[in-house]
């Protein structure tokens, strides 16, 4: 690493494994471990990593071969998010996930009581396939297939008026998907100090 | 001896008898049915147990609170000091608590790294372990203080009670990003949970190589499942969704993964028509816990005001309270220990003259950041922002001595 901090806490972290009494026995030779490493844990073999990694970035990565339609996301919707979303994705009772803002406005910090759904506030489309195959449903996470994974999407996209209905969603068209909030999101600019933001 | 002493011998040892019974049957039950336990200088005291109760007649507990039982809350009015007993710690889950076996639980590290690693619960325990106290608090704590009118209602719990402070035990991440070779292009890392929303977050490395820890350890012993078991990430001073709990994986990135709970989730839309994200810091507040709803006082004199105070970017320098609605405003005394990211207890020595009062407290961090009042957050973020709800709190005495939530504007 080249950061100074990072060398800085790197060496206060030695000094406090001196100072605490933990040693990394070589004889003769103090208690620093071996090229600043102490060896524990285990490689991590590649089938592993690919197991665990199910992450999906907003370009795409990460998202599997597969595709999905608006007509196989009916019916999976129907069977097993309908129940808690709403015929239409608009009548809870958890999540409103359909609706936009006229004029594609960003009033919510204004008025609490419009919900943000993934037309009016997500800013990737990326995130609802990772979502939705990371967490959902609720009763099962996790067990939806790959194409049935990419038809919700497909659906949810196609209800807030982002994809047209004959979408084929894979992972190239899903990334490609652009999102009406996605310029609204700002880093965060509190700091400190006296000033209130 | 008196003809009678050998029945009042036997009647003596019945009621040791039966006070040792009545012993042995501690806890709730007993209070609950409303027996008066005797003179305890007369009949010998219950046996040591392996696993220790509250008194029978401490019922602190936690409120369940928010739909499918995704949260509960700190019983912030029943505590004192500044730790939080650990059955007592405040819980937020996203898809419940998982049931995690240590001995098959593992910890990948990969990405931007020389050496993708897999780490066990032995393995992160044999580097060089540190334990900080620090508070955590969902970056949704207060809403209640900060949306419309305040109901009169509402406790310290139910307004604050995400808010929980331990003695977590662990590995400073540092030490393990240096072990797997965290690459120089490496900006941000993906922390994700082995719970059934397999909750993502992305964090700036930079937090890494500051203060943030694998944590295995709380209050001395391992972790609660509640709050992570068997480890989980801690970000001191950052908002609870972000120490991501029952963690299975660290992902080494350039850049953030934009997660569902870092999008669409825990960011703060402001007035302008931006919302703010990653927004991780949480800023100073500070809350009277006592008095306060719904609480009575039962007359004038000498009360003392105490609370908490906590700011995610350093230490408390100051505490003010005020008792007349922030018109003036005098110091608390601080307790020690004063710790960074920390809470810290205050304290007030306030005589009630009987009449109406509005209780306040306001707090400063190293920084010179003070806590501001509800119309200033409500003004610079709008009325309708969410998450980071630090503003003043207020609690009504009112002539009566009843304590009421709320009585700022």
């Amino acid at each position: 690493m080249t950061r100074p901090g990072a060398r800085v806490g790197w060496l206060l972290a030695l000094g406090l494994a001196v100072g605490t009494g933990w040693v990394v026995a070589r004889p003769g030779k103090g208690s620093v471990p071996e090229e600043g490493r102490f060896g524990f844990g285990r490689p991590a073999d590649s089938a592993e990593i690919r197991r665990l990694d199910i992450d999906v970035r907003p370009d795409g990565r990460g998202l599997p071969p597969g595709e999905g339609t608006v007509a196989r996301g009916r019916v999976v919707y129907a069977a097993r998010c309908l129940a808690c979303h709403g015929a239409t994705g608009r009548e809870g009772p958890y999540d409103v996930l359909v609706g936009r803002v006229p004029g594609d406005a960003f009033p919510f910090a204004n008025d609490p009581r419009i919900p943000s759904t993934v037309g009016n506030y997500w800013p990737y489309a990326t995130t609802v396939f990772d979502y939705v195959r990371r967490a959902m449903p609720f009763d099962a996470p996790g067990s939806l297939p790959v194409n049935d994974v990419y038809s919700v999407t497909a659906l949810l996209l196609f209800w807030n008026n982002l994809v047209p209905e004959g979408i084929v969603l894979n992972r190239s068209s899903l990334p490609a998907v652009e999102m009406p909030a996605r310029d609204r999101f700002v880093r965060d600019n509190r700091t400190g100090g006296p000033v209130v933001r | 001896m008196p003809d009678d002493a050998p029945s009042l011998s036997r009647r003596t040892l019945l009621a040791a008898a039966a006070g040792a019974a009545g012993a042995i049957v501690t806890g709730r039950e007993g209070a609950a049915q409303g027996q008066t336990p005797g003179d305890p200088t007369h009949t010998p005291g219950a046996r040591p147990t392996t696993v220790g109760r509250r008194s029978g007649f401490e019922h602190p507990e936690r409120l369940i609170s928010g739909s499918a039982g995704g949260s509960s809350r700190t019983p912030l009015q029943d505590l004192d000091g500044i730790l939080t007993p650990s059955d007592l710690h405040f819980e937020r889950h996203h898809a419940g608590i998982p049931r995690i076996d240590p001995s098959t639980w593992s910890l990948l590290i990969h990405g931007l790294v020389d050496r993708p690693t897999v780490f066990g619960l032995d393995d992160l325990k044999r580097f060089p372990t540190v334990s900080r106290l620090h508070f955590l608090e969902c970056s949704g704590n207060g809403g209640v203080a900060f949306y419309g009118e305040r109901p009169p209602d509402r406790s310290p719990q139910e307004v604050d009670g995400l808010l929980s402070t331990s003695e977590w035990i662990g590995v400073p991440l540092e030490i393990l990003f240096r072990e797997v070779g965290v690459q120089s292009s490496a900006t941000w890392f993906l922390a994700e949970g082995m719970d059934a929303a397999v909750m993502a977050r992305s964090i700036p490395v930079d937090k890494a190589f500051e203060d943030a820890m694998i944590a295995f350890g709380q209050n001395g012993e391992a972790l609660r499942p509640e709050q992570g078991y068997p480890a989980r990430l801690l970000l001191p001073g950052w908002e609870g969704n972000a120490n991501v709990k029952w963690i299975r994986r660290i992902e080494l990135s350039d850049r953030p993964f934009m997660t569902r709970d870092e999008t669409s989730k825990y960011t703060d839309p402001l007035k302008d028509g931006s919302a703010r994200i990653f927004s991780f810091v949480m800023d100073a507040k500070s809350l009277i816990t006592s008095p306060a709803y719904p609480e009575r006082l039962p007359g004038r004199g000498w009360y003392q005001i105490s609370g908490l105070a906590w700011s995610g970017r350093g230490r408390i320098t100051g505490v003010e309270v005020s008792v007349d609605g922030g018109g003036t405003w005098e110091d608390a005394t601080l307790q020690e220990p004063v710790l960074p990211k920390c809470t810290t207890r205050f304290r007030f020595p306030w005589q009630w003259e009987g009449d109406a009062a509005v209780l306040m407290s306001r707090a400063t961090d190293e920084t010179g950041y003070v806590q501001p009042p509800v119309a200033t957050l409500r003004d610079v973020r709008g009325p309708g922002t969410r998450y980071h709800y630090n503003s003043i709190r207020a609690w009504t005495v009112r002539s009566d001595g009843r304590v009421i939530f709320g009585g700022d504007r």
